[in-house]
């Protein structure tokens, strides 16, 4: 017996020290990232990046950890900012005491309130089912906030004023960058909240739960209780992002509360990869670039959007986390050497083309949406005239010549990929014998 | 008269028209081993599915250890010390092997639902895992994702989660299915070690493995059992001859 | 009287084009257990195809081209989209057909602009079928009843009488069975599928003059057929019927009822005012409740009976 547990609190204590290391730098990069980003709107979106990250990471408890596909995770969200900003309001106004820096605390457990309550219908069910009634919820709430304009504001939505109350140590959150702090600060606690739930009986279950739902009831558990206790936590957090959105903008809107935010998270969750558990925050990165940066650039933003999705959901639905961790799969094992020459060819190839159908469709948007305004537009740097051929064939010849280019190289690569993803699982299976 | 750890009385069932359990009788008494055996289609697994909770029976009713579980699900029927493996393995493919087993235990050392124990500091859990993992001899294998295992190894995981909980009522459905010679002889070793003291039911085809294991065996022929004796007995019986063998019974050879 | 009447026979018309729409979601996902979400999206393309084509070659022309048209398209989706996707897991089908129907908003978009555009009703269809008392029933409202009835019957015989018919039912449960038997089964997968979305480009051709033909048509209407489905039990045609039918006459009748708890208690003599406890939903009118009446269906049918009204296939 003694030997036993000697081994196990030896074999605890690597993975100690890695896990300080990794949430040290965690925490590093969130305090010194607005002094690399210190470009004027880059506050702004970093701010946005980190609400949308716990959504995110909130939304993967269902998906990723549960297997549960929510379209209608934003209930949780919105609600909780519009419990958050009343909040704000009844304490600007002297009503109750709330500060600010616990007001998210304010928006999560009005999420948890709504997941035990909508939870409680949407979990009887489970698989495609539970995805439609979720959609019907978040329908039924959307219809409701244009139904009692008192509570959601009606088409103007609420808005708040964050500067409220006595500075403490002279914050006011009146600056973004304070409001940055918070947001990070909250996001920290948050992100080791929902990592912790992972590493715990409940967080292990629903995992047994997404992989093999029937097994779990013959090893003694109740599925529904799992996915529903799971939901109301998944809602406590994203309660959370709801209320430090509200202080972030200072508005909230029935839009909070819509369908579209949920396909929004769904989306962006999904490109971030749902089977690891950073793969939400990558996505979030990825997602706030893309819809607040790239629709300054073009028109056709939700295009790409939607294209990239498919192509994600067609071709690497683990997301791009799976993809990093494939790669680093590969040059552990020290077989990245291979790997690289065809790499680099395909992706330069898919690169070539890819511009050239951007061209092809900013041109054609131009055409369609701007042409009153004439028919030159500037594309990557130069103008181009969208009506003459000359810029079309550019583009075609791009497309044509990226789009042979990546068909002759992709047969290559994916030849190299098979034979180092066989070997790398012979050598495990091997190293298991 | 020992008491009976399984019970089942006049259970039927009935698919739409289709009767498929149609009067099943049986009395397992507490800490034997019980075969069951029959021709394919005899309605072996639906008696497994009735019993454990999968699928509601349409009359009859089932005792264990005394009381009715007819009507309960199947995580009740569990609780109340039933366990049950699948015919078709159906094990948690994107866990380790080592998660795979500790599911297994979580409900019967009574963390339930609990998301407030650090999973990793729970000594009970992590030591019954693993001495399941040494039981069923897949030690090397304990990181491994459970849906990358050999298929003898997946079934040795299979019968490892249905007896990691502790249950004393163990059903084994065809555990020894598709496997060679040798890895039969020691998944009948496991069975053997795992269930000292449990009262065991399996469906087997293998008359070795029933011949080695069983202390009675149950013949199920069209939905019911006609006949339940030692195995000795078994070979000799007149029923059982024409059920298998359609009437003409040399030596019922069912032994080797 | 007459109000009944003329609101049930605008809410039959109704359920009956929501019928349209659900049809050939459900009998996608009874086939092959994926819930097309674009399926609104091919209604709304129906409608475009169909205002196209008639700026061109008339009305009628587009009523056979249109649906067709969107038929190929669906057809072409599965083969090359859709059928990747498959060995993933419905989840990731689910997510490609959502993700679809954010990209065909988006191309219907940079087509077509994203103001609504004048698809008219034909001037022989356009005008009263008959006159009740005082209100009048419009003919084209008739004509889309009529077509949704002979599309409810020719699919019914298609299913039941045809050689076809029996292998796609037979596949409906048993798709290794059939494709083990000879048939090919991914092909009748894609005719499935193709057919699917032509039913929803039908119903677009034919609801889109009648309302609006507009980018944000597929979304309206698009989580409503989901709640018909649902309601009606996933997998069940005639509960999808039952389940239109019931949505679309509630809905039409709700919309055209101006009543509230307010307004009931002041008629038994109670006064209500905007300072009593729950006025903000005392003096909700029906009308303005509407939009929510489907959803508040589905959850009630999710509480008091899950499967559905006549479900049969488990989600």
């Amino acid at each position: 017996m003694n030997t036993i547990t000697m081994q196990t609190t030896l074999t605890y204590k690597p993975i100690n020290l890695g896990r300080w290391i990794i949430w040290g730098m965690f925490a590093l990069i969130l305090i010194i990232a607005p002094m690399i980003f210190n470009k004027g709107a880059s506050l702004s979106i970093l701010s946005q990046i980190g609400t949308v990250m716990i959504f995110g990471l909130s939304y993967n408890m269902l998906l990723g950890q549960g297997g549960m596909l929510s379209f209608g995770h934003a209930v949780y969200s919105g609600l909780g900012a519009f419990f958050a900003i009343h909040a704000m309001n009844l304490a600007s106004a002297g009503s109750m005491w709330m500060p600010v820096t616990m007001i998210p605390l304010v928006g999560g457990l009005a999420g948890m309130f709504f997941g035990i309550l909508f939870g409680y219908v949407t979990t009887k069910k489970s698989g495609t089912t539970f995805a439609m009634i979720t959609l019907g919820i978040v329908e039924l709430v959307f219809a409701c906030s244009l139904m009692f304009p008192e509570f959601f504001g009606g088409e103007g939505g609420i808005s708040t004023n964050r500067v409220y109350g006595e500075p403490i140590f002279g914050v006011t959150y009146g600056p973004q960058i304070q409001v940055y702090y918070l947001i990070a600060f909250w996001l920290f606690i948050s992100t080791i909240g929902m990592y912790a739930f992972t590493q715990t009986p409940l967080g292990r279950i629903i995992n047994a739960v997404r992989d093999n739902p029937e097994r779990v009831e013959f090893v003694g558990y109740d599925t529904q209780w799992a996915r529903y206790l799971t939901l109301i936590l998944s809602g406590f957090f994203a309660g959370i992002s709801g209320g430090l959105s509200a202080i972030n903008f200072e508005i909230v809107t029935a839009e909070n509360v819509s369908a579209l935010r949920s396909g929004g998270v769904l989306l962006f969750t999904f490109i971030g990869g749902v089977g690891f558990f950073f793969g939400p925050m990558i996505g979030a990165i990825i997602g706030v670039f893309l819809t607040v940066m790239l629709s300054d650039f073009t028109k056709a933003w939700q295009l790409y959007l939607g294209v990239f999705f498919i192509v994600m959901v067609m071709y690497a639905p683990g997301g791009i986390a799976s993809l990093i961790m494939l790669n680093l799969r590969v040059a552990k094992y020290g077989k990245f050497g291979r790997v690289w020459p065809h790499l680099w060819k395909t992706c330069l190839l898919a690169l070539i083309a890819l511009v050239g159908i951007v061209m092809m469709i900013e041109m054609l948007y131009h055409l369609t949406l701007e042409s009153v305004n004439g028919t030159t537009m500037k594309l990557f740097g130069s103008m181009v005239d969208t009506a003459a051929p000359t810029g079309w064939l550019i583009a075609a010849a791009l497309l044509a010549v990226g789009g042979f280019g990546f068909w002759q190289t992709k047969k290559g690569f994916s030849q190299v990929w098979g034979e180092v993803s066989t070997e790398i699982e012979e050598q495990i299976r091997r190293a298991g014998a | 008269m020992s008491e009976l750890s399984l019970e089942l009385k006049d259970v039927r069932k009935s698919f739409g028209r289709a009767e498929i359990i149609r009067g099943a009788s049986l009395k397992v008494p507490k800490g034997e081993r019980f075969a069951i055996i029959g021709p394919n289609g005899a309605g072996k697994s639906t008696l497994f599915n009735l019993v454990s909770g999968r699928f509601p029976i349409t009359s009859g009713d089932i005792l264990l250890n005394g009381e009715s579980i007819v009507g309960l699900r199947p995580f009740e029927i569990n609780r109340r010390g039933l366990s049950r493996s699948f015919q078709i393995t159906n094990i948690f493919h994107r866990l380790s092997v080592y998660e795979n087993l500790r599911c297994a235990v979580l409900w019967s050392l009574g963390y339930k639902y609990s998301f407030w124990h650090r999973l990793n500091g729970l000594k009970d859990a992590h030591e019954r895992a693993e001495q399941v993992l040494e039981q069923i001899g897949l030690k090397r294998r304990r990181d491994t994702v459970a849906g990358l295992l050999t298929y003898a190894e997946q079934r040795a995981l299979e019968i490892g989660i249905t007896i990691a909980g502790g249950a004393d009522v163990i059903l084994l459905d065809e555990p020894t299915a598709g496997m060679s010679r040798s890895e039969s002889d020691a998944a009948v070793e496991l069975i053997r070690k795992v269930t000292i003291g449990k009262t065991l039911l399996m469906v087997e085809h293998d008359m070795s493995v029933v011949f080695g294991l069983a202390d009675k065996i149950a013949v199920v022929v069209y939905g019911e059992v006609i006949a339940c004796d030692t195995p000795a007995n078994i070979r000799g019986n007149q029923k059982v001859q024409e059920a298998y063998l359609g009437g003409h019974a040399p030596v019922a050879e069912a032994g080797t | 009287m007459e109000f009944t009447l003329i609101t049930l026979l605008n809410g039959l018309s109704y359920g009956l084009l929501l019928f349209m729409l659900s049809s050939g979601l459900t009998l996608i996902f009874s086939m092959m257990g994926v819930l097309n979400f674009a399926h609104a999206s091919f209604y709304m393309l129906g409608a475009y195809f169909a205002y196209a084509i008639s700026g061109k070659l008339g009305f009628w022309p587009a009523l056979f081209i249109a649906p067709l048209l969107v038929g190929v398209i669906g057809a072409f989706v599965e083969r090359y989209g859709l059928r990747s996707v498959h060995k993933y897991g419905h989840i990731p089908e689910l997510l490609f057909t959502f993700g679809l129907s954010y990209v065909m908003v988006e191309l219907v978009q940079l087509i077509w602009g994203r103001a609504a555009v004048p698809y008219p009703i034909p001037p022989e269809l356009d005008g009263p079928l008959f006159t009740l008392f005082t209100t009048t029933f419009p003919m084209y409202r008739g004509f889309m009843m009529l077509i949704a009835v002979l599309m409810l019957v020719s699919i019914f015989l298609v299913l039941t009488k045809t050689r076809i018919g029996l292998v796609i039912q037979a596949a409906l449960t048993h798709p290794e069975m059939v494709e083990a038997l000879g048939h090919n089964v991914p092909r009748v997968f894609m005719l499935v599928f193709g057919g699917g979305c032509a039913l929803a480009g039908l119903a677009g051709v034919i609801g889109g003059n009648a309302f609006v033909t507009e980018p944000g048509m597929a979304a309206t209407v698009g989580s409503i057929i989901f709640v018909v489905v649902v309601v009606g039990g996933m997998g069940s045609l005639v509960g999808a019927l039952l389940a239109s039918l019931l949505i679309g006459v509630l809905q039409t009748f709700a919309v055209a009822l101006d009543y509230s708890f307010a307004t009931l208690f002041a008629g038994l003599g109670g006064s209500i005012g905007p300072e009593t406890f729950g006025y903000p939903v005392l003096k909700l009118t029906i009308s303005q409740v509407a939009p929510i009446l489907p959803y508040m269906l589905l959850v009630l049918i999710l509480i008091f009976r899950p499967r559905g009204l006549m479900g049969t296939r488990e989600g």
